[in-house]
């Protein structure tokens, strides 16, 4: 659909969706939990007790835009 | 496939690194100006002082910038995996051109609208009884706008194939901001500015926050298209 001579240029080779999902799955979740430490943790929910990373990560969280407070 | 993902965190930390520049200039200034405020009204409702547990030296330097380089990161391997499924799939442009619109629509429809109808908040601001209520709802935005993105760009490539790529672009806008400002009007909001608080103070804050969340987005787009587009110039292996 989306398809103009003057933006193709040379396209990367398409990956194969059995060579991308256990990328996706693998890293998909470690992201997604390295966010959730920055974002969350010892705010909304909690793995660990006390309040050291939430307040290490304070700033970040506030402007970033999530929740927090 | 791994060396996609590393260019995607490789852009992300660049942007992160970025991102953290301008939120130190732009938004530590009212990150303290906010807390001011709160130390203010504790002191004044003869509340004990907070214990410090990590000191606003060290929240403001490296708290800071681990939150925002670690967010990138993330943020640029995710993008990776999403520029992995579309590439050929959904598009078929360069790499450069792919990220650049996988940029913008991850920028509107994972911060921009959520934003719009859950803003950042400085400290002070927001009730602490409230956090679980308002990360489901900030969240729940955030799922909901990027449901309707996946709407939206399935109808705008049916629609193309009949009414031409403008038409379908234009339709598939139509409905994703028809989605997204039905989520708004039905999901409660939230208003939860202490007595007092400095407007202009409020306003700068979320200034600077928006200007984090666009440097992160842009750089990521255009440092990942860079790098892929010197991927693509190699062999394919
Ligand atoms: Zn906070």
């Amino acid at each position: 659909m989306i398809n103009s001579s003057v933006l193709q240029g040379s396209a990367l080779p398409v990956i194969p969706l059995r060579q991308i999902l256990p990328w996706a799955l693998f890293g998909g979740l470690l992201f997604l939990l390295a966010m959730y430490f920055i974002g969350v943790e010892e705010g909304a929910m909690a793995v660990f007790n006390g309040s050291y990373v939430h307040e290490f990560v304070h700033d970040g969280r506030h402007l970033l835009g999530f929740p927090c407070h | 496939m791994g060396s996609l993902l590393l260019r995607g965190m490789i852009a992300g930390l660049i942007a992160g690194i970025l991102a953290f520049g301008f939120a130190k200039v732009f938004g530590e200034p009212q990150v303290d100006r906010a807390i001011g405020f709160e130390e203010q009204v504790a002191k004044a409702k003869g509340e004990p002082e907070e214990p410090e547990i990590v000191s606003r030296d060290v929240q403001a330097s490296i708290g800071l910038f681990t939150g925002v380089a670690v967010v990138g990161t993330a943020m640029g391997g995710l993008f990776a995996l999403a520029f992995a499924f579309v590439n050929g799939r959904v598009t078929h442009l360069s790499p450069r051109t792919t990220t650049v619109i996988i940029a913008i629509l991850g920028f509107i429809a994972i911060y921009l609208v959520p934003n719009l109808k859950y803003p950042a908040n400085p400290p002070s601001v927001g009730s602490p009884d409230t956090i679980g209520y308002r990360t489901q709802l900030y969240f729940g935005m955030i799922v909901f706008s990027l449901a309707a993105l996946a709407i939206a760009i399935s109808a705008a490539r049916q629609f193309a194939t009949n009414l031409g790529a403008w038409n379908g672009a234009f339709i598939g806008i139509g409905i994703y901001i028809v989605l997204t400002s039905l989520a708004g009007y039905m999901l409660p909001s939230i208003n939860e500015v202490p007595e007092g608080f400095p407007a202009d103070l409020l306003w700068k804050f979320r200034v600077a926050s928006f200007g984090i969340q666009t440097i992160l987005w842009a750089a990521m787009g255009i440092i990942f298209g860079i790098l892929l587009e010197r991927l693509s110039a190699k062999p394919a292996r």
